[in-house]
């Protein structure tokens, strides 16, 4: 019974050592998008009259962009707290939606304390890659995808608010569009194998394109419109069956 | 400006952003049952990707041209069926040489 025990131990674990490692790797690439744009938010706040220090706790308890940003145009303004509240709740209530999406994906094994950290680094970047993977999402492979991006996020806000101006222009101009270049490495092959999918896809980005000329509406907003839109319309007109659902999970 | 004002709002953020990602997580441990649903979330993250990249891809780096040649590139792999860091790092190239052969007078 012991012996039994062990060996299904050391399996568990061996593969554990395997899910860590790809989960760094697939956090690599989103840690270096996420460094120029947390170095852009290290500058600003900055150049406010923020600490260092200061900075580098938003963007640990906070790892959003659009969010970060938004408040600190607030703080600048000298905005009520309510508002900061109501802002930073219309800016990422899109991470609800994530997340819920999320806890569908993940493994049994993965315990309370877990979700609870994990949870906190649900990013528009991580939800893409990790809703991508095949299969369920282990804890180990979570917390892997995880590390590299909140180092680069982190580091990225300590250089930038304390070297500032380092990057040349045209070097941070081109790693603007790094984060959306994967975006479409991930949309573009389900698109080809699965064709309510790219009816969802197109249905999205036409409404987001609409959205767009709309003045008042902000990026965060318009995401969760198109989000309940598209994907409902998909849900509607295209529901999975169970069967297609584990298939799509495999080669998702 | 006064250190407690500031880390006021910073809590305020952080406890917020949260709450926001973790209670979905943390309460939704079963399977949803509901079939619309379960599709709905199968969904999502296409819709939600799509719309976060159409069309902020356009006003990402310097300027509309560089970014939609970066965007070219990055449909042409991903359609190949590239990987992601492969994706991303050609269509930075891209930018970075459409931004090049504009400031050299090249493309305009």
């Amino acid at each position: 019974m012991e012996a039994v025990a062990e060996q299904s131990y050391s399996a568990a674990s061996s593969s554990a050592a395997v899910q860590l490692r790809q989960g760094l790797r697939d956090g690599v690439p989103i840690g270096l998008g996420y460094f120029p744009v947390s170095f852009t938010f290290g500058l600003m706040a900055v150049s406010m009259g923020l600490p260092i220090w200061v900075a580098v706790a938003i963007s640990i308890t906070n790892l959003t962009s659009a969010g970060q940003f938004a408040g600190l145009e607030l703080i600048a303004a000298g905005g009520s707290m309510v508002e900061m509240a109501l802002t930073q709740l219309v800016v990422n209530l899109r991470y609800a939606l994530m997340s819920l999406s999320l806890s569908q994906k993940l493994s049994r094994e993965v315990t309370r304390p877990q979700r609870l950290l994990i949870s906190h680094a649900i990013t528009d970047e991580i939800f893409g890659v990790a809703s991508a993977r095949p299969g369920k999402l282990t804890a180990p492979y979570l917390f892997g995808l995880i590390a590299v991006p909140v180092l680069g996020w982190t580091g990225g806000t300590l250089f930038g608010a304390a070297a500032g101006g380092i990057l040349p222009e045209s070097v941070s101009s081109a790693l603007g569009i790094a984060i959306y270049g994967m975006f479409i490495a991930i949309i573009v092959p389900a698109c080809r194998s699965h064709r309510p999918v790219l009816l969802v896809t197109v249905a999205a980005v036409g409404l987001s394109c609409l959205l767009a000329q709309i003045p008042g509406i902000s990026s965060g907003f318009s995401i969760i419109l198109c989000a309940l839109a598209a994907a409902g319309l998909g849900a509607k007109l295209f529901p999975i069956q169970e069967a297609e659902k584990e298939e799509q999970e495999e080669g998702l | 400006m006064e250190i407690m004002r500031v880390l006021a709002y910073v809590l305020v953020m952080a406890v917020v952003t949260y709450l926001i990602r973790m209670l979905p997580m943390a309460l939704c441990t079963g399977r949803l049952k509901s079939r619309f649903i379960q599709s709905f979330l199968f969904y999502v993250p296409y819709a939600v990707l799509g719309a976060m990249t159409f069309p902020a891809i356009f006003s990402s780096t310097g300027s509309g041209l560089s970014a939609a040649a970066g965007c070219v590139v990055a449909l042409a792999l991903a359609y190949f069926g590239r990987g992601l860091l492969t994706v991303a790092l050609c269509s930075c190239l891209t930018v970075y040489l459409a931004e090049w052969a504009m400031s050299i007078g090249l493309l305009h």
